[in-house]
């Protein structure tokens, strides 16, 4: 379980965050959804501990994050992956090379293992066969694959991924999220997602929390979307007309859940 | 503006007690080491090489044309043309040139690293990524750079013996005499210290204007020129203080 106890953020004189109070459970899909420049990476980043929280706490379990020393830290992030916007994948390395960084830098593990395991984590996200190719060789979709790979390949206890959707197309998107979703249940982690994308909230959505200019707006889970009364979150999610005369229908015939849709 | 270059100042000063923390996997630090001074030693042997053949015929001609029809021995050329190289035009030139080479390209390298987001992958992973990305290469250039400012030297001295001999300014025989006369090896000593310190100006100004890199394509360009031109200001200003330490 990971808890943002009171978290404000200010750049200069910017204020981004402006208080947020949230709890991201365990072993579930946790998102942070909102419109650009709401506030959803700057959180995340926090959370992670890329940023400083100008004031307020990052807990992870009993600890807290926000005021560990530098050993309590990287004992921490140990039990981090994490999977960024643009992959952060490194250009000069192959992709065998990239998932296997992890392992060469902080594992005792014999060549054959690590082989094993690059294969293994591979495999799972369904990129079999790729290792020699480096990043620029293949897609946009099998990057951020491969940049999932790299992140659970140490097996993480949590999961952060900022925004997985973007600059993917719409079937690629659900494939990932599929994964991402998939391996938060296969392996029991607490997955974090930054996301923008309609799909992935009410597919994935576990627990749900709405960021507005830098305030929590709502919180919830995928089921209770469709049925909100609340307008921030009803503005957000249904701001594509197409969608918003298709729920319209939906509800006219008395259907308010995801499942009844 | 003053006060920036002060928080910047501190900053890196604060910066190497990160710098200089202890290794998470010296295998992998090792690799890294190997891999820089590779690229600084070989990568940067040809220019270095071409520089000091010409530095080396252009202080030949120039002295000749000096001291032509004075009662200066012409073998005091030789002599000159080695001190020189030595003492002065190896180290500083090929520094120099150096952080035109090699500095942009480590502040570009490092600050693009920082934009794609490799560093924050990095820290993430738990690694220590000031060390792990500046430590390897500060420890290869202290290394290397020395014996590409030898290299430079000696290439120097014989571009001076090919733009000389040959085309009969003065014989074979005076120019080695000159070579040979007068020498003192505590001149190599100072060629030494003055290559380990500019190598590690380099470096450290290359690697901080890349590291704390923000924005877009147009502030790495200009942290990249940053780099080249404080780590030139640099490199003279210390050439000055250890010429006047090492000769006082």
């Amino acid at each position: 379980m990971i808890r943002a106890e009171g978290i404000f953020k200010q750049f200069g004189d910017q204020e981004v965050l402006k208080g947020i109070d949230f709890t991201f459970e365990s072993g579930k899909t946790n998102l942070i959804i909102g419109r650009s420049g709401a506030g959803k990476t700057v959180l995340l980043k926090i959370l992670v501990g890329l940023f400083a929280p100008t004031q307020g706490r990052v807990w992870y379990n009993d600890l807290d994050y926000t005021n560990l020393d530098k050993k309590g830290i990287l004992a921490i992030r140990k039990e981090v992956g994490m999977l960024f916007q643009g992959n952060a994948l490194f250009d000069s390395m192959t992709i065998e090379e990239n998932i296997r960084f992890p392992m060469d830098m902080f594992t005792p593990m014999t060549a054959k293992e690590k082989r094993m395991r690059v294969d293994e984590v591979l495999e799972r996200v369904s990129l079999g066969g790729v290792n020699p190719k480096y990043p620029s060789q293949i897609s946009g979709g099998m990057q951020k694959r491969v940049g999932i790979a790299r992140a659970i390949v140490l097996k993480p206890k949590y999961l952060f991924c900022d925004e997985p959707n973007s600059g993917l197309d719409p079937k690629t998107s659900i494939t990932i999220d599929e994964l991402i979703s998939d391996i938060t249940d296969e392996e029991n982690i607490t997955t974090i997602i930054n996301t923008h994308d309609m799909n992935s909230v009410m597919e994935i959505g576990e627990n749900i929390c709405l960021l507005k200019e830098g305030k929590l707006a709502w919180r919830g889970n995928k089921d209770q979307v469709l049925g909100t009364d609340n307008e921030e979150l009803d503005a957000f999610i249904f701001a594509s007309p197409f969608l918003r005369k298709l729920v319209e229908a939906a509800k006219s015939n008395g259907k308010t859940t995801l499942e009844n849709l | 503006m003053k006060l920036r270059y002060l928080a910047d100042l501190g900053k890196f000063v604060l910066w190497q007690k990160e710098v200089f923390r202890k290794p998470e996997n010296w295998g992998m630090y090792y690799k890294e080491l190997i891999r820089q001074m590779y690229d600084i030693g070989i990568g940067s042997l040809p220019i270095v090489l071409l520089i000091a053949v010409f530095l080396g015929a252009v202080t030949v001609v120039q002295f000749y044309y000096q001291m032509d029809g004075t009662l200066i021995p012409p073998y005091y050329i030789g002599y000159i043309v080695r001190d020189m190289m030595i003492i002065e035009l190896a180290p500083m030139v090929t520094c120099l040139v150096l952080a035109g080479n090699v500095g942009s390209t480590m502040a570009a390298e490092i600050g693009g690293m920082r934009q794609k987001e490799h560093i924050d992958a990095m820290e993430i992973m738990g690694l220590n990524t000031s060390s792990y990305l500046v430590l390897p290469k500060l420890i290869a250039a202290a290394y290397v750079v020395p014996m590409l400012v030898c290299v430079a030297a000696i290439v120097g001295i014989l571009g001076g013996y090919l733009a000389s001999v040959p085309a009969g300014l003065f014989t074979q025989a005076e120019y080695v005499q000159g070579i040979r006369a007068f020498f003192i090896p505590y001149n190599v000593v100072m060629m030494l210290v003055k290559s380990v310190t500019f190598a590690i100006i380099l470096v450290s100004v290359s690697c901080f204007q890349g590291y704390f890199v923000k924005g877009g394509s147009i502030e790495l360009g200009a942290a990249s020129t940053r780099a080249v031109v404080f780590g030139d200001i640099l490199i003279l200003l210390s050439d000055y203080f250890i010429v006047v330490l090492l000769t006082t």
